[in-house]
C-alpha cells in the first residue's frame, strides 16, 4: 500500500529525514518509535503533505501512485489521515460543520452524493460512541477550549468519520491519562480493517500495549536504525533509546557505502 | 501612500485652492436649488442650509493633513464634480435581489436619495402603534409647528465636517422615525439604492427620535442597481430618550466604482443603550463615521463592525465615543478582511471627560490580510481626563494561520474552501453578536461567498 524509498526531507534548509525506507501493507499496523528530534513527526507530516517541508530526495508511492505529487487535500480524499500531535483550534467553526464539510468533500471526490445535515447527524451519533465523547462537543468550535484528551479524542472521531485507508497517528498518546489512552486505542482498534493500515508514531511503548503493532521501527537522527516485531518496543522500554542511538552512529559509519539498506 | 491632492494647473486658469473646481460646482448647484425648490421650505431650513453651505466652503474637503483623514485621500471625490442625483426607477425584483434581507417590518426605499412610494411599504400598512416612519421631506412639509427645527442638526453639526455640511446644504430626503415613549418596535428598514446615477451625488438624511424607554431596531442599507461612478453622502442622526434602546445596523454594499461617506451621530441621555453595527463590502472608496456622545449617567453603547475589501477598494471606519457622563460602558469590536490590493483604515477614539468617572471603555480592531498587497492602518486612541476609569484598546493585523490551513486541507478540504472557512471563522465572533438572526445569516453567507480565492 505504501512504499517509502530513501526519503529525505528538510524544513527551512535543515535536513530532518535522511533516507527513510518503509513498506506498509494493507491490514498491517506499524509503530514508528524514536527519541525527541529523531524525525518521527516530520515523517508523519511529510506523508500528510505539510507544505512547510521540502522533500529533497526519494519517493513515496501509495497504491502505486506518486503520493508526493498530491496536494494534502487529495491525499485525504485518497484515504490518508493524519491524527495531529497538536490538533489545531479553529474558533468560529463548529465541530459538526467541520466534520460534515470534510466528510462531504471526500464523498464528492469519490463521486458519491453528499449527506445533508440530518443524515450526517445519524452517522455522527454512531461514530461518537466509539470515542465516548459528549455529543455537545459537536456544537463547539473545533478543538477550541478542549482539554488535551478531548482534542485527541476529537482526532479519532474525525478518523472514524472519514474512515481512511491509511491512518497515521502522531503521538496520539502524548498527554493522555490511562483512561483516555484506552478509549483512543479502542477507537483505533475498532476501526481496523483488513484493507486498512495504521502507522502509530510514538515516543513511548505504552500505547502499543493497546494497539498491537505488526512491526516496530526505531528512528534516530532521521533514519530507521532498527526494525523488528512488537518485542522491539519492549526492549526499547527496558533499555532506553541510547541502546539504538549508539547503533545509529554505528550504522551511519557502517552504512556509509551501502546506504539505508543497513536498516532494512 | 502619498498624498494625491491635485492642484489645478496654471493653464486651466483656475485658482490654486485645492478642489476649487468642485467647490465652485457645489456652490453653483446650491444657488440653483435655492432659487427653485428651496423657497418652498421653512425659513429655518433655508437658513440652516445656507449656513451649512458656508461651513462647507470654509472647511473645504479634508486632506490627508487632517488628523481624522490621515490614511484616506478623498481626492477621488473632491477632484470631481458630482451633480445632485435625479430620481430613477428600480423594479421591485431588482430591489429584492440586491437587498440584504427580506423586510419583516415597515420599509422606506429611496432611489438616488429620492423617496420611492412604489417600492416602500404603503403608508396605511406602515402605521404601527407607537411609531411613525415617513419621508423626511414630507415631514418637513407637514411640520407647521417647526418641531424639526430643534432636532435636525442637533446631533450632527455642520461646522466640523465638510461632508456633513454638504449633506445639510443639499439633502432632499431621507427617513424620519419617531418612536413613542415605552413602545417596542420590530425592525424598520431604510433602503437607499443607486440607479443610473453616473456622476451624481445623493445626500440621504435620516433622523431617528426615540422616546423615553422605547425600544427599536433600524436597518439602514445602501445598494446599487448599476455599476455607475456616483457618490453617496449620508447622515443619520439618532436622538435617544432616557432609557431608550436602539439597535442600528448600517449595511453598505454600494457599486464597485462608487464613493460612500456615511456618518451616524447619536446622542445618549441617562440609561440609554445604543448598539451600532456597520457592515461594509461595497464602494471603491468609503468612509463610515459612527459618533456617539454619552451625555447621561449610565448610558451604554456598543459599536461593532465588519468590513470586507478586495481589488483596489479603500475602506475607512472611524468611531468616536465621547464619555461626558459617569458610569458609562462603551464596547467596540471592528473586524476587517482585506484581499487583493485593498486598503483598510480603522480610527477609533474614546474621549473621557474629567466628569466621566467609572467609565468602562473597551475597543478592539482586528484585521485579516489575505494577500501580500493588502494593507491596513489601524489607530485606536484613548484620551482620558478622568482618574477612575477602566479603558482598554488593542489592534491586530494578521494573516491566515498556515497550520490551520494545513489542518483543514489534511481533512480533504480544498485550499480555497479552507481559506473561505478560516476567513469566515475570523469574522464569526463579530457576527455572532448580531441579535437579528436573518441578518446574521445574510451576512454569514456574504462572508462565505466573498473570498473565493
Amino acid at each position: 500500500m505504501l512504499e517509502i524509498r530513501n526519503l529525505h526531507a528538510s524544513i527551512a534548509g535543515k535536513e530532518i529525514l535522511k533516507g527513510i525506507d518503509l513498506s506498509v501493507q494493507a491490514g498491517e499496523v506499524h509503530a514508528v518509535m524514536g527519541p525527541n528530534g529523531s524525525g518521527k513527526s516530520t515523517l508523519a507530516q511529510v506523508l500528510a503533505g505539510h507544505p512547510g517541508y521540502e522533500v529533497t530526495e526519494g519517493s513515496v508511492s501509495y497504491d502505486g501512485r506518486d503520493l508526493l505529487a498530491m496536494d494534502p487535500e487529495v491525499r485525504a480524499q485518497e484515504g490518508i489521515f493524519l491524527a495531529f500531535q497538536y490538533p489545531v483550534e479553529i474558533p468560529g467553526v463548529t465541530n459538526a460543520y467541520f466534520l460534515r464539510s470534510a466528510y462531504n468533500e471526500i464523498r464528492k471526490a469519490k463521486g458519491l452524493e453528499e449527506l445533508d445535515p440530518l443524515e450526517f447527524l445519524d452517522l455522527m451519533e454512531e461514530k461518537i460512541k466509539l470515542v465516548d465523547m459528549d455529543p455537545a462537543m459537536l456544537n463547539r468550535s473545533v478543538n477550541t477550549g478542549f482539554s488535551g484528551g478531548e482534542k485527541k479524542r476529537n482526532e479519532i472521531l474525525q478518523m472514524a468519520v472519514l474512515s481512511p485507508r491509511l491512518a497515521i497517528l502522531d503521538e496520539t498518546d502524548s498527554g493522555l491519562d490511562i483512561d483516555a489512552l484506552r478509549i483512543v486505542a479502542e477507537g483505533v482498534n475498532k476501526l481496523r480493517q483488513p484493507d486498512n493500515a495504521t502507522i502509530v508514531v510514538t515516543h513511548y511503548q505504552r500505547l502499543l500495549n493497546h494497539i498491537i503493532p505488526d512491526q516496530v521501527h526505531v528512528l534516530a537522527a532521521g533514519r530507521i536504525v532498527k526494525s523488528g516485531g512488537k518485542e522491539l518496543a519492549f526492549a526499547l522500554e527496558e533499555k532506553g533509546y541510547e541502546w539504538v542511538s549508539g547503533g545509529a552512529a554505528a550504522t551511519e559509519v557502517a552504512g556509509a557505502g551501502s546506504g539505508a539498506e543497513a536498516t532494512a | 501612500m502619498t498624498e494625491v491632492l491635485k492642484m489645478p494647473d496654471a493653464s486651466s486658469g483656475a485658482t490654486p485652492l485645492p478642489h476649487a473646481v468642485s467647490r465652485q460646482a457645489y456652490r453653483a448647484d446650491f444657488d440653483r436649488l435655492a432659487s427653485s425648490h428651496l423657497p418652498t421650505e421653512p425659513d429655518w431650513l433655508v437658513r440652516f442650509r445656507a449656513e451649512a453651505m458656508e461651513s462647507f466652503e470654509t472647511l473645504g474637503f479634508p486632506t490627508m493633513k487632517d488628523e481624522d483623514w490621515h490614511f484616506t485621500s478623498v481626492a477621488p471625490i473632491a477632484d470631481r464634480v458630482f451633480h445632485p442625483a435625479k430620481p430613477a426607477a428600480v423594479s421591485p425584483e431588482t430591489l429584492s435581489k440586491l437587498a440584504f434581507l427580506k423586510p419583516d417590518g415597515p420599509a422606506l426605499v429611496f432611489v438616488n436619495g429620492h423617496y420611492s412610494p412604489e417600492l416602500s411599504t404603503p403608508e396605511e400598512n406602515r402605521a404601527t402603534k407607537g411609531v411613525s416612519v415617513q419621508s423626511l421631506a414630507e415631514a418637513i412639509r407637514d411640520d407647521s409647528a417647526g418641531a424639526l427645527q430643534s432636532e435636525i442638526g442637533s446631533a450632527a453639526t455642520s461646522t466640523s465636517s465638510a461632508f456633513t455640511a454638504l449633506n445639510s446644504a443639499f439633502f432632499r430626503d431621507g427617513a424620519l422615525i419617531r418612536i413613542t415613549a415605552d413602545a417596542t418596535i420590530g425592525p424598520i428598514h431604510l433602503v437607499f439604492i443607486a440607479s443610473a446615477s453616473e456622476g451624481m451625488v445623493a445626500h440621504p438624511r435620516n433622523l431617528v427620535v426615540a422616546g423615553r424607554h422605547s425600544e427599536a431596531t433600524i436597518i439602514e442599507s445602501y445598494l446599487a442597481a448599476d455599476d455607475d461612478s456616483y457618490f453617496t453622502n449620508a447622515v443619520t442622526e439618532v436622538i435617544l430618550g432616557d432609557g431608550a434602546r436602539i439597535s442600528h445596523y448600517k449595511l453598505q454594499n454600494e457599486g464597485t466604482q462608487s464613493f460612500h461617506v456615511g456618518t451616524i451621530q447619536a446622542r445618549q441621555p441617562r440609561s440609554s443603550y445604543y448598539e451600532s453595527f456597520c457592515f461594509a463590502s461595497g464602494a471603491d472608496l468609503s468612509r463610515t463615521n459612527v459618533y456617539t456622545v454619552l451625555e447621561g449617567d449610565s448610558a451604554e453603547c456598543v459599536l461593532n463592525g465588519l468590513y470586507l475589501a478586495d481589488g483596489t477598494q479603500h475602506m475607512d471606519h472611524q468611531t468616536y465615543v465621547e464619555h461626558v457622563a459617569p458610569n458609562c460602558p462603551s464596547h467596540e469590536l471592528y473586524k476587517g478582511v482585506l484581499d487583493g490590493r485593498s486598503h483598510g483604515v480603522f480610527n477609533g477614539k474614546v474621549y473621557v471627560h474629567p466628569e466621566a468617572q467609572k467609565t468602562d471603555g473597551k475597543q478592539s480592531n482586528n484585521n485579516l490580510l489575505l494577500s501580500e498587497h493588502a494593507r491596513v492602518d489601524t489607530k485606536p486612541q484613548l484620551e482620558i481626563f478622568a482618574d477612575d476609569v477602566k479603558c482598554t484598546h488593542g489592534a491586530t493585523v494578521g494573516r491566515l494561520d498556515e497550520t490551520a490551513l494545513f489542518y483543514l486541507r489534511s481533512r480533504g478540504l480544498s485550499y480555497s474552501v479552507a481559506r473561505k472557512l478560516l476567513t469566515y471563522a475570523f469574522a464569526a465572533d463579530v457576527l455572532e453578536r448580531l441579535a437579528l438572526a436573518p441578518l446574521k445569516e445574510s451576512l454569514e453567507a456574504r462572508v462565505l461567498a466573498r473570498f473565493t480565492g
